[in-house]
């Protein structure tokens, strides 16, 4: 049986035409990948409560950091450098002396942990001014948020033997009830002008 | 033409194959459409995001709307001043009309997702905090409270002062 040849097909100028899309992609597209600090915003409160919750925390348990026009950083009424804020974030929410001007710790029921003394009311507040430098603020977030992974890190170490971001879901949630102390962001406050 | 001509007695260079040139670039091609993804907007500002070591990255691009803010581009500053600006999508924008732009990405969402709505916002360093927290402000009060605060990811920071 005679087979009918099919006449080849001419690829010189695949080459060309491949050359051709993959410069328009090159073009068109980023490479960068996203990262970010991850952040919740509180929602905006109700005008009858508003104050209430502020209050009822006490002095103790409140890490004030704060943040002015000129990037200096105030940490409990002491100026410090930014390399020293990580030490004395994880210091707060660890306090592992029981220290009367660090956070109360008070008995709770965890999964995974059972009955362990945690500084449930524990919060870090942060506050910048108008003038603060974007750049200096989310380093500062960036210790704050480095602080506390470290800690649950190495609580996350300690029980399981695995770090913190390769738990299960449920491990997780009890080790941010473990360590909580959320970040809050206050309003700023227009302390120096700019 | 015989000036060109090879005498016949020395080996000529052989043909160099390019029948696997399209292969090659073929799977190139391939390569940068899987890393790559497409750029959404055209800059119009000049925006140097922050170094972080704690970022987290952004999962699924799709639920992410863009919030850029830092000073217009040097050929743009005539026009707009050297003032840090918002820019939503291709335009530069206020502080009043993010409301109206959040509830717009919204509605261009699935019902489903709109619960994972995040904000991320590209923000240049040396931006004052003041913008930054008029856009914060207008955000919660557009109830979009997933934000994420845009940076280049490093093992150590090196910029600190």
């Amino acid at each position: 049986m005679a087979r009918r040849d099919v006449p080849d097909i001419n690829a010189g100028s695949m080459a060309d035409i491949a050359f051709l899309l993959l410069i328009f992609f090159l073009v068109t597209t980023t490479m960068d990948s996203d990262t970010g600090l991850m952040r919740k915003l509180p929602p905006i409160p109700d005008p009858g409560q508003e104050q209430e919750d502020d209050q009822q925390i006490h002095e103790r348990n409140i890490l004030v950091v704060k943040v002015n026009k000129d990037n200096m950083l105030l940490v409990e009424d002491e100026l410090i450098q930014i390399g020293e804020l990580r030490d004395i974030t994880k210091e707060f929410i660890l306090n592992p002396d029981d220290a009367e001007d660090m956070p109360e710790k008070i008995e709770k029921n965890i999964p995974f942990f059972g009955l362990v003394r945690v500084a449930k009311q524990a919060v870090i507040s942060l506050q910048n001014d108008y003038g603060t430098t974007y750049g200096v603020y989310i380093a500062v977030q960036n210790e704050l948020l480095a602080a506390r992974n470290e800690v649950r890190n190495e609580l996350a170490m300690q029980r399981w033997g695995i770090p913190y971001d390769d738990l299960n879901e449920d491990q997780i949630a009890a080790v941010d009830e473990y360590y909580n102390a959320p970040i809050s962001e206050a309003e700023p406050k227009r302390i120096g002008g700019d | 033409m015989s000036k060109f001509k090879r005498s016949t007695g020395k080996a000529g260079v052989g043909k160099i194959n390019t029948a696997s040139l399209p292969d090659i670039v073929f799977m190139l091609l391939f390569f940068f459409m899987t890393v790559t993804v497409m750029r959404e907007v055209e800059l119009k500002i000049q925006v140097t995001v922050p170094e972080a070591t704690q970022g987290k990255k952004l999962e699924k691009k799709s639920l992410a709307s863009f919030i850029y803010i830092g000073k217009p581009l040097p050929n743009l500053q005539a026009t707009f001043g050297s003032e840090p600006k918002i820019q939503l999508n291709d335009a530069f924008k206020e502080v009043a009309d993010i409301q109206d732009f959040i509830a717009q990405e919204r509605e261009t969402m699935d019902e489903a997702d709109q619960a994972k709505m995040l904000v991320s916002l590209k923000i240049d360093e040396e931006t004052r905090m003041q913008i930054v927290s008029e856009v914060k402000y207008a955000l919660r009060r557009a109830n979009a409270l997933k934000i994420m605060y845009a940076n280049r990811p490093v093992d150590e920071i090196t910029s600190l002062n």
